[in-house]
C-alpha cells in the first residue's frame, strides 16, 4: 500500500493528454486524494512530446516529484524519452508489441491500440483505456472512474459516453488480471478536499468577484487561460472581454475603460509585457489604476513559449520610463494567486497606480486541490466618489495635492464638472505645464507618497523556522511549493516566502533574518534576481542561490538534490 | 448653453494662423449644435498639435500616449457609454504610430468619432514627413524628398468598412462642424479627415493651395455616398482637384450592438455581489 504515487501520462501533442489527465485529477479527487499535477507540452499543435503528471497523495501536495512511479507511454518515442524518469520500482504501460519495443520487467505490454479500436474504432479511445488501467493500479474504485467518463462526455451524447466506459473498464479489467500485483495501490486514508483548480483560473474568478468589468488581452502563453476562463462567464456576469490587436492597445483600452469607470484588466508573458511597458507608465502617470498579470515563461525573445522562468521579477519593478509608484504581487499558491489578486485591485483602486500580478507557467497551468477560497477575505472598498455624492462636485481638479498623494477620483459623465487627465506633465487641473515647482509637488505625490502608503500595506512575507533553523531558503512566486515542501520534511530547514516583491518589504525581511543563519535564495532563474533585490533593499547578502533555468519548475527532487550538493561543496557552486 | 459654455481656460499654445484653430471652433459649434453638456463628451487625444485640443475646450479629457489614442477612446466608451466619445488627432498620431489602431478600431466600430487633422507634416518634431507627406516634397529628414507613398486615410477607412468616412477642410468651419454633427450622430466609428494647413513648416499645402482646388461632393452631380465604389475612386482624387464632404455612410450594428452590449446596464454601474457571483463560479471546481 502507497501513501503516493507520481503518474505521467505521455505522448503526442493532439492525443488527448490534457483531457485524461483533467480526467484522472478528478477521478482521484472524487476519491478523496490530495493531488497536485502539472502539464509540460511544446509549443505545437501535433507531435512532439509531451505530458501530464499528476502527484496524489494521502496528504496535502504542493509540487511534483522527478521520478515517477507510473508512466503510460502513447508513443513509441515516448517509451525512450521517459524511461530514465522511471524509479527503481516504477512500471510504464505501453503498447510495445504495436511500437516493436522488446519487453523489460519494468514495462507493462497492453494492446491500447487494439482494445481503442475494438471498442469505439478510433485511436482516441486508448486514453479512457489508459485511466482504467491507471485506477485499477491505483485502486481506484471503478464506479468513480465511470462516474467522472459521464460527466466529462455528457455532451457528447449516449454512445461515446458507453464507448468510453467500456473501453475503461477493459483497461481496468486488463490490469486486474495482468499485473495487479505492481504495489501502487493507494492507502485508504483520503482527507477531505476542497476544490481542484489551476492558478489561471483561480486569478479569473478572483478577478470577477473583485469587479473587473473590462478585460483586454492578447493571447499569449500561458497567460491566455485567464481571458478565456473570464470570457466564458463575460455575458453572465455583464463583463467585457475584448481581444485586442495587440499588447499596446489591449493595455491602452484597459486604462481607458478605468479611466471611465470600471475596474479593469489585462494578462500577458514577458513579451506582451515589453509591448506594455510605455503605457505602464501612462498609467502612472494618468494616475489611472489597472492591473497587469505576468504569467512569465523563459526569455529572451520568444524563449520557450510553453515552459516556466522566473526572470521577470527585475523587469516587472523597473518597467517603464519615469519614476512613479506601482505594486509588484508574486503569490506562490493557487490560494495566493486568488487573494492577491482581489489585493492587486483594492491597490490599483487605492492609490490609483498599475499594478502587476507576477505569476509563471509553473503556477498558471498546476491543478492542486485546495480549501475552499474563503470569500470573507475578498476586500471590493471603492476608492471613488459615488454616483451620488458626484453630482454636487463643481471645481474639480483630477490631480489635487493631499497628505497621501491620492487625489479623489471622479468619474466623467457622473460628476457635473469635467475631468482632465494628461501623460504630459500637469497641473493639478490636469492641464499641461512646463513649471518646475509643479513639477516637483507632482513628482513627489507619484512616486514618494505613493510609495509611502504602499510600504504600510505590503503584504507580509510568509515565515516557517527562522528562528530555530541553521539554513534559512527564500524565495518568491511558484516555487513556494517545492520550498514549503522540503523545509517541512527536512530537519534544520526554514523559509522565507515573499508573496509581494515591490514595495520590497524590507524592515520586516531584516526582522526575519537572525545573525549566523545560512541564506540561499531558490529562483527560475540564471541570475539570483531576488539575492539581487535582497542586497539592494536590505543590504543583506545571502551566502548563495539554488538556480534553474532550463524552462522547468523547481521541482521537490531538484530541491534536495541541490541543496545536498550544498553541503557537500558549499554554497560557490551553486550560483552558476 | 452657448459657444461660452465650452470655453476653456487653458491658454493656447498653437502657432498663430494655424488651422487647428478652424478646427477648435467647428467642433465647439457641433458641440452646441449637438447640445451636449461638457460633462456628457469625453476627448481622448494622443500626442501632436492636433493632441493639445482637448485641453482648449471644457469637455472630459483623456490626453494618453503617441499613437494610442483609439484603443484608450474604445476602452472609454465601452465601459461608459454615457459619454460622447471623440478623438482629435493627427496625420502622424492617428495613420503611423498608431496605424494599427486605425485598421482594427474600424473593424471593432465602437460608437466614436475620430478626427484627423492632416497638415501633412509632423509640425511638434518641427518639419519631418509625415504618412500623408507627398511624394517629391523635401524636409530636413528627407533632403531628397519623400520617397514613400502617401497613406489615403479616407480610402482605407472605405475599405475597412467604416460606416461614416468624411472629409472636411479648416478653412471651411461651418461646413466641418456639419460633418463633425453627423459624424457624432453615426453610430458605430466615424471618421471625419480634415485637411489644415500648416504655417509654419508646410510651405506648400497652404490655404491658398487647398483653396484652389478643394470642392464640395454634395456639388457633385448625382454623388451617392451609399455608392462604395464611387466613394474609393473620389477617396483617391487628389492633385488638381480635392473633394470635401461626406464620401460613404452606411448604416451597420455598432459594437455595442453586435455583441449584445447596447442590452445590457451600463458596465460603469454595475455593482458587484462578490458572495453570489463566487458561488456560482466556483460551482465546477467543487
Amino acid at each position: 500500500m502507497r501513501s503516493e504515487l507520481m503518474i505521467r501520462v505521455t505522448g503526442e501533442a493532439g492525443q488527448g493528454l490534457k483531457t485524461i489527465g483533467n480526467l484522472l485529477c478528478k477521478i482521484f479527487r472524487r476519491s478523496g486524494w490530495n493531488l497536485f499535477a502539472n502539464q509540460d507540452y511544446m509549443s505545437r499543435i501535433r507531435g512532439g512530446n509531451n505530458f501530464f503528471q499528476i502527484r496524489v497523495s494521502n496528504k496535502p501536495v504542493c509540487c511534483t516529484r522527478e521520478k515517477c512511479d507510473l508512466i503510460v507511454a502513447l508513443d513509441k518515442d515516448s517509451v525512450g524519452i521517459h524511461r530514465k524518469d522511471l524509479n527503481e520500482s516504477g512500471r510504464m504501460i505501453a503498447d510495445l508489441q504495436k511500437f516493436g519495443i522488446e519487453n523489460d520487467p519494468q514495462y507493462i505490454d497492453i494492446p491500447l491500440f487494439d482494445i481503442a479500436q475494438k471498442i469505439g474504432g478510433n485511436d482516441i479511445y486508448i486514453n479512457s483505456v489508459a485511466c482504467g488501467m491507471i485506477s485499477a493500479l491505483a485502486g481506484v474504485n471503478f464506479a468513480s472512474v465511470k462516474k467522472e467518463l459521464e460527466m466529462t462526455f455528457a455532451r457528447k451524447g449516449a454512445d461515446i459516453i458507453e464507448k468510453n466506459i467500456h473501453a475503461a473498464f477493459s483497461g481496468y479489467e486488463k490490469v486486474n488480471s495482468q499485473a495487479k500485483d505492481c504495489g501502487f495501490v493507494l492507502k485508504e486514508d483520503p482527507e477531505k478536499t476542497g476544490m481542484l483548480i489551476d492558478g489561471n483560473d483561480a486569478i479569473g474568478i478572483s478577478a470577477i468577484v473583485s469587479g473587473c468589468k473590462f478585460y483586454s488581452g492578447y493571447p499569449m502563453t500561458p497567460s491566455t487561460g485567464i481571458m478565456e476562463f473570464i470570457a466564458r462567464y463575460a455575458d453572465r456576469f455583464n463583463i467585457v472581454v475584448e481581444q485586442a490587436e495587440d499588447e499596446i492597445a489591449a493595455v491602452n483600452m484597459v486604462i481607458g475603460a478605468s479611466y471611465a469607470g470600471v475596474r479593469s484588466m489585462t494578462s500577458t508573458s514577458g513579451g506582451g509585457f515589453a509591448l506594455m511597458t510605455e503605457a505602464l507608465s501612462l498609467a502612472g502617470m494618468t494616475e489611472t489604476p489597472i492591473v497587469i498579470v505576468d504569467a512569465q515563461r523563459p526569455g529572451p525573445a520568444t524563449g520557450f513559449p510553453t515552459r516556466t522562468e522566473q526572470a521577470d521579477i527585475d523587469f516587472l519593478i523597473n518597467a517603464g520610463h519615469g519614476e512613479f509608484a506601482r505594486a509588484v504581487l508574486s503569490p506562490g499558491t493557487i490560494e495566493e494567486a486568488f487573494y492577491l489578486t482581489n489585493k492587486a485591485f483594492y491597490l490599483a483602486d487605492k492609490y490609483q497606480i498599475p499594478v502587476l500580478l507576477m505569476t509563471d507557467q509553473h503556477l498558471a497551468d498546476s491543478y492542486r486541490n485546495v480549501d475552499l477560497f474563503d470569500i470573507s477575505r475578498i476586500n471590493n472598498e471603492h476608492f471613488i466618489i459615488s454616483k451620488e455624492a458626484s453630482v454636487h462636485v463643481n471645481n474639480y481638479k483630477r490631480y489635487a495635492l493631499t497628505q497621501t498623494g491620492i487625489s479623489p477620483r471622479a468619474i466623467p459623465s457622473w460628476i457635473a464638472d469635467v475631468i482632465y487627465a494628461d501623460s504630459d506633465e500637469h497641473t493639478e487641473e490636469g492641464h499641461i505645464t512646463e513649471d518646475a515647482d509643479v513639477r516637483i509637488q507632482m513628482v513627489q505625490k507619484r512616486f514618494y507618497k505613493k510609495m509611502e502608503g504602499l510600504q504600510q500595506e505590503v503584504e507580509e512575507p510568509v515565515a516557517y523556522k527562522v528562528d530555530d533553523a541553521d539554513m534559512i531558503l527564500i524565495g518568491y512566486g511558484s516555487t513556494f511549493g517545492a520550498i514549503n515542501e522540503v523545509c517541512r520534511s527536512e530537519t534544520n530547514l526554514g523559509f522565507i516566502h515573499l508573496p509581494q516583491v515591490w514595495p520590497f518589504p524590507a524592515s520586516r525581511f531584516q526582522q526575519l533574518i537572525k545573525k549566523g543563519k545560512k541564506l540561499l535564495t531558490v529562483e527560475g532563474n540564471a541570475g539570483g534576481k531576488l539575492a539581487k533585490l535582497i542586497k539592494m533593499e536590505t543590504c543583506i547578502e545571502v551566502n548563495g542561490s539554488i538556480l534553474r533555468y532550463d524552462g522547468r519548475p523547481i521541482n521537490r527532487d531538484y530541491l534536495l538534490s541541490k541543496l545536498a550538493e550544498e553541503l557537500k561543496h558549499g554554497s560557490s557552486n551553486l550560483s552558476k | 448653453m452657448d459657444l461660452q459654455t465650452y470655453q476653456s481656460n487653458d491658454p493656447i499654445a498653437w502657432c498663430p494662423g494655424c488651422g487647428n484653430f478652424g478646427i477648435l471652433t467647428a467642433l465647439k459649434k457641433a458641440l452646441l449644435n449637438l447640445d451636449l453638456p461638457p460633462k456628457d463628451v469625453l476627448l481622448v487625444s494622443g500626442i501632436g498639435q492636433a493632441a493639445k485640443l482637448p485641453h482648449y475646450i471644457k469637455s472630459n479629457c483623456f490626453n494618453g500616449l503617441h499613437g494610442r489614442a483609439l484603443p484608450a477612446a474604445a476602452g472609454a466608451k465601452i465601459a461608459n457609454p454615457a459619454l460622447t466619445v471623440i478623438v482629435t488627432t493627427g496625420d502622424g498620431d492617428c495613420y503611423g504610430e498608431g496605424g494599427n489602431h486605425f485598421i482594427h478600431n474600424i473593424r471593432r466600430n465602437v460608437d466614436i468619432t475620430v478626427i484627423v487633422h492632416n497638415n501633412q507634416i509632423y509640425g511638434l518634431t518641427k518639419g519631418q514627413a509625415s504618412p500623408t507627406t507627398d511624394t517629391g516634397f523635401t524636409t530636413n529628414m528627407q533632403p531628397n524628398g519623400v520617397v514613400l507613398e502617401p497613406f489615403h486615410g479616407v480610402a482605407v477607412a472605405i475599405a475597412l468598412g467604416a460606416g461614416f468616412v468624411a472629409r472636411g477642410y479648416s478653412g471651411h468651419s461651418d461646413a466641418l462642424s456639419d460633418l463633425i454633427v453627423k459624424g457624432v450622430r453615426h453610430r458605430g466609428f466615424s471618421l471625419i479627415e480634415v485637411l489644415q494647413p500648416c504655417v509654419t513648416f508646410n510651405h506648400r499645402n497652404t490655404y491658398r493651395w487647398y483653396s484652389e482646388r478643394l470642392y464640395r461632393l454634395e456639388d457633385e452631380k448625382d454623388y451617392d455616398p451609399r455608392n462604395k465604389m464611387r466613394a474609393v475612386g473620389k477617396a483617391f482624387e487628389w492633385g488638381d482637384k480635392i473633394p470635401e464632404g461626406v464620401f460613404y455612410e452606411e448604416i451597420k450594428d455598432d459594437y455595442a450592438q453586435k455583441t449584445g452590449l447596447a442590452d445590457r446596464p451600463h458596465l460603469v454601474d454595475e455593482t458587484v455581489n462578490a458572495g453570489e457571483i463566487f458561488k456560482e463560479l466556483i460551482d465546477v471546481f467543487i
